[in-house]
C-alpha cells in the first residue's frame, strides 16, 4: 500500500473508532447494539498497536533486531528456547488469560456498560499493554530476570521485598476470591456440582492415559477429556432430575467451601502428573475454544445491550459491590485493562522464548490487547441481560431481601423491573432451582453467554446445556488457578523458608510439602470461609481487596519500568509509564483509603466492624468483626509497602536526574545475533 | 492456499507448544530415547518443577 492510501486507511479507522466510541459514550435512553463495542474496541486496538506501541518501540525501547536474546544466547532446550513468534504469542496469551477479565467486567457492569468499556479500552491501550510490553523487553535484556529480581536490582532491596510480598498476598487473596466464585456458582446447583465433580475422575483418567497408554499425546487426550466433560454436562441434567442424585449434589456454600479446601490441599500435595497437569491441559483447551466461540457468537449475532450506559449506582450505592465509580470501577476491572499479575508472566516464561527483541511488541502489547478483547466480550455478555435480571442474580440477599418477592420488589424500585415469575422461568430454562443471590459474577456471565449461544445454536431448548457449559468453563478455569496457584505460592514460601532452615526449601521433602501446602491452603481458605459466611456475599469485600493488591503490583511494575527508562536517558518519554503509574497510585491509594476508613459500613472495613460491634454480640459477629479488621490491616500493609517502593523509586529518579548517581542500567551485554536474517 | 496451510501449521505448532507436546519431543531428542511410559515419566519429572512454578494470571 502506498503512503497516501495508508494515511487514508488509518484516517478511516480513526474516524470509525471515534464514531463508535461516540455512540457508546453519548447514546442515552435506548439500547445500543453490541457491535458498537466490537467496532470501538477493534479500532482502538488497531490504532494503539500501529501508532502508540510503534512509538514506544522506536523512541523509548529502541528495539534491536540484531541483538541476541536470552533464548538464543542461553538456549538449553528447556526454559530458554528460540520459538516462533506466533507460538510465543499463543503461549503468553494462554498464561495471561484467566477468569479475571471475565468476572471483573461483569461485576463492574452494575455501573452500566460505559465506565467498564471506556476503562477497558483506554486502560489497555495506554497502561496494560504498555506495562506488559516494557516489562517483557526489560526482562529480555536482563537474561529473562523476574520482576522481583529487576525491582531489587533497579530500585533496591525494598523493591524486591515488596514485589515478593505483593505476589504472595495477591495469590492468597486471588485464590480465596476465585474459590468463592466457584462456591457461589455451584451452591444449590446439583447439575453444576455433578459436572464439576466429574472433571476430577476425568482428569485422573487423562493423567493415567498420558502416563501409561499414550505418553505425551496431550492434544489427543485433551480432545478425549473435552468429550467426556461434554458428556458430564449432559449427565448433569439427568443428575438434576434424579431425586437421589439431587440430594447428593445439592450442597450449601459452607459444604462446598470445605470440599474445595480439601481439594486444594490434595492438588498441591499430590504428584503433578496425576491431577494438576491433566486438569491444566483440559482447562486450557476449553478456555481457548470457548473464548473463540464467544467472540464468533458476539460478532455473528450482534445482540442488543439492555443495560443502560450509566446506572444510578455510580454514586456508590451499588448492590453488587459498594463504592463510587472512582476508584472502584478501576480496581474491579483489573485484568482487562491493566493487571500487575501479567508483569510476572512477562518476566517469567515468555522472555526466555523470544527470538528477536522486535517480537516483544507483538507478544507483549498484542497479547494484552487480545486479553482486553476478552474483557469486552464479558461486558457484552453481562449487558445483554435485562438489568433487573442482572441485579437479581448478582445482588446478595443481605442487600435485596431474603425472598424472591422482596428481592424483585427492591430491584424493581431501583427502576429495573423484574418479577419473581421472570426469574423462576429463567431459572427453569437454565436448569437451576433459583438464580437469586448468585453473587460472584460467574452465574451472570454464564446466563449471558447461554443467552448469546442459544440464539444461534439450538434455541431456548438447549439454554440449560449452554448455561452449564458456561458454568463448567468458568469453574474448571478457576479450579485450575487454585491448583496451580497453590503450588506456585507453596514453592515461593519454600524458597523463602529454605533460607531459614534448608530442608524446608527442598520441594521434594514431604514434611515441607505438607506444611507449606497447609499454610497456603489455610491462608486462602480463611478468605474463602470469610466470603461464604459474609451476609453481604463476600465479593463485596474480597474482590476490591484482590483488585487493590493486583493494581498495587502493577504500581511496582511501572515503578521498575519508569526507573529503567530514566536510567536509559529517555526521561523525556518517561510519561509513557509515569502517567499510568500516577493514575494507578491515585486509584489504589484512594480505594485503599475508602476500604479502610470510609464511614459507610458497606464500603469501609473498620466502619463495618464498628457497626457489628455495636449490635448484638454473637460468635458469628465476633468472627465478622475480626475479619473486617484483618482485611483493613492487610490493605494497610500492602499500601504502606507500595508507598515505600514509590518513595525509593522517586529517590532513585531524583538521584539520577540530578547527577548524584550514575545512570547505570543492569542489562546483559550486547551480543550480535547469529539467527538467520528474519526481522519479525 | 499456501498461506492457509502455513497458518494451520503455526496454529498446530502453537497448540503443541502450549500443551507441552513439543517440549516432550525435544526431551526425547535431547536424551536420545523413544517415547514410552518411562520416558514420559522422566520428562514430567524434569519439567514438573519449572512448569508448576509458572504463574498463571487471574
Amino acid at each position: 500500500m502506498n503512503k497516501t492510501a495508508s494515511i487514508f486507511a488509518w484516517l478511516a479507522v480513526g474516524l470509525l473508532g471515534a464514531a463508535a466510541v461516540g455512540v457508546i459514550a453519548v447514546r442515552r435512553g435506548e439500547p445500543i447494539n453490541a457491535l458498537w463495542l466490537v467496532v470501538a474496541a477493534t479500532c482502538c486496538y488497531a490504532l494503539g498497536y500501529r501508532f502508540y506501541s510503534k512509538f514506544i518501540a522506536a523512541k523509548i525501547l529502541a528495539l534491536d533486531a540484531h541483538r541476541a536474546t536470552p533464548a538464543e544466547r542461553l538456549e538449553n532446550g528447556r526454559d530458554f528456547l528460540v520459538t516462533n513468534k506466533w507460538v510465543v504469542f499463543g503461549h503468553h496469551f494462554a498464561a495471561i488469560a484467566g477468569p479475571g477479565p471475565l468476572v471483573g467486567p461483569v461485576l463492574a457492569a452494575q455501573f452500566g456498560y460505559l465506565p467498564g468499556t471506556m476503562w477497558v479500552l483506554a486502560g489497555a491501550v495506554f497502561a496494560g499493554c504498555v506495562q506488559d510490553f516494557v516489562i517483557l523487553l526489560f526482562s529480555v535484556r536482563r537474561d529473562g530476570k523476574s520482576l522481583t529480581e529487576m525491582a531489587k536490582e533497579e530500585i533496591g532491596r525494598v523493591g524486591g521485598f515488596v514485589a515478593y510480598t505483593a505476589v504472595i498476598a495477591i495469590l492468597v487473596i486471588l485464590l480465596g476470591v476465585a474459590a468463592l466464585i466457584v462456591v457461589n456458582a455451584l451452591k444449590d446447583s446439583p447439575w453444576g456440582t455433578f459436572t464439576i465433580a466429574m472433571t476430577i475422575p476425568i482428569a485422573l483418567l487423562m493423567g493415567l492415559y498420558l502416563r501409561r497408554i499414550r505418553p505425551g499425546k496431550v492434544l489427543e487426550v485433551s480432545v478425549l477429556g473435552f468429550i467426556l466433560v461434554l458428556l458430564a454436562i449432559w449427565g448433569g441434567q439427568w443428575a438434576s432430575q434424579n431425586p437421589a442424585m439431587v440430594r447428593a449434589f445439592t450442597l450449601q456454600g459452607t459444604t462446598l467451601a470445605k470440599l474445595i479446601i480439601v481439594y486444594g490441599f490434595a492438588a498441591s500435595a499430590l504428584p503433578v502428573w496425576l491431577l494438576l497437569a491433566p486438569r491444566d491441559y483440559l482447562s486450557t483447551f476449553v478456555k481457548l475454544g470457548t473464548i473463540a466461540l464467544l467472540g464468533i457468537g458476539i460478532v455473528v449475532l450482534h445482540p442488543t445491550l439492555h443495560m443502560p450506559a450509566l446506572t444510578r449506582f455510580v454514586d456508590g450505592s451499588g448492590p453488587v459491590f459498594a463504592g463510587k465509580i472512582f476508584p472502584f470501577a478501576f480496581i474491579t476491572i483489573a485484568c482487562g485493562a491493566i493487571s500487575g499479575f501479567h508483569s510476572l508472566i512477562s518476566s517469567g516464561t515468555t522472555p526466555k522464548l523470544i527470538a528477536r527483541e522486535t517480537q516483544t511488541r507483538m507478544v507483549g502489547y498484542g497479547a494484552m490487547m487480545a486479553e482486553s478483547a476478552v474483557a469486552v466480550m464479558a461486558i457484552i455478555a453481562a449487558c445483554v441481560l435485562q438489568p433487573g435480571v442482572y441485579f437479581a442474580i448478582n445482588s446478595p440477599a443481605g442487600v435485596v431481601g431474603q425472598t424472591a418477592a422482596a428481592a424483585t420488589a427492591t430491584i424493581s424500585s431501583w427502576g429495573f423491573p423484574v418479577t419473581a415469575a421472570d426469574m423462576q422461568a429463567l431459572a427453569h430454562a437454565v436448569g437451576e432451582q433459583t438464580l437469586f443471590n448468585r453473587t460472584g459474577g460467574a452465574p451472570a456471565f454464564a446466563v449471558g453467554m447461554a443467552h448469546i449461544f442459544s440464539q444461534s445454536l439450538g434455541g431456548a431448548a438447549v439454554m440449560a446445556l449452554w448455561y452449564h457449559f458456561a458454568v463448567m468453563f468458568e469453574a474448571l478455569f478457576i479450579l485450575t488457578i487454585l491448583d496451580a496457584g497453590t503450588r506456585v505460592a507453596r514453592f515461593m514460601i519454600q524458597d523463602a523458608l529454605g533460607h531459614i532452615y534448608k530442608p524446608l526449601g527442598r520441594t521434594s521433602w514431604y514434611p515441607s510439602i505438607l506444611a507449606t501446602s497447609a499454610l497456603v491452603v489455610g491462608a486462602w481458605g480463611f478468605f474463602l470461609w470469610q466470603g461464604v459466611k459474609d451476609p453481604l456475599g463476600g465479593i463485596n469485600s474480597l474482590w476490591p481487596l484482590f483488585g487493590i493488591a493486583n493494581q498495587l503490583l502493577a504500581t511496582v511494575a511501572l515503578c521498575v519500568a519508569t526507573t529503567i527508562i530514566i536510567k536509559m536517558h529517555r526521561t523525556r518519554y518517561a510519561a509513557v509509564t509515569l502517567v499510568p503509574l500516577a493514575w494507578l497510585v491515585a486509584v489504589t491509594f484512594t480505594a485503599s483509603w475508602h476500604k479502610i476508613l470510609d464511614p459507610n459500613p458497606r464500603v469501609g472495613f473498620l466502619a463495618q466492624a464498628q457497626v457489628l460491634a455495636t449490635g448484638p454480640a454473637t460468635k458469628a459477629t465476633a468472627r465478622l468483626i475480626f475479619n473486617n479488621r484483618l482485611d483493613a490491616a492487610v490493605t494497610a500493609v500492602l499500601v504502606v509497602m507500595v508507598a515505600l517502593v514509590l518513595i525509593e523509586s522517586v529517590r532513585q529518579w531524583i538521584a539520577v536526574l540530578s547527577g548524584r548517581e550514575e545512570a547505570r542500567v543492569k542489562e546483559a551485554p550486547f551480543v550480535m545475533t547469529r539467527l538467520a536474517d528474519e526481522r519479525g | 492456499m499456501n498461506r492457509l496451510i502455513q497458518a494451520a501449521r503455526i496454529l498446530l505448532a502453537t497448540l503443541r507448544e502450549i500443551f507441552d507436546e513439543a517440549a516432550y519431543e525435544r526431551f526425547l531428542s535431547r536424551t536420545q530415547t523413544a517415547s514410552s511410559p518411562g520416558a514420559y515419566a522422566a520428562f514430567r519429572e524434569e519439567f514438573e518443577e519449572s512448569k508448576t512454578r509458572r504463574p498463571k494470571c487471574c
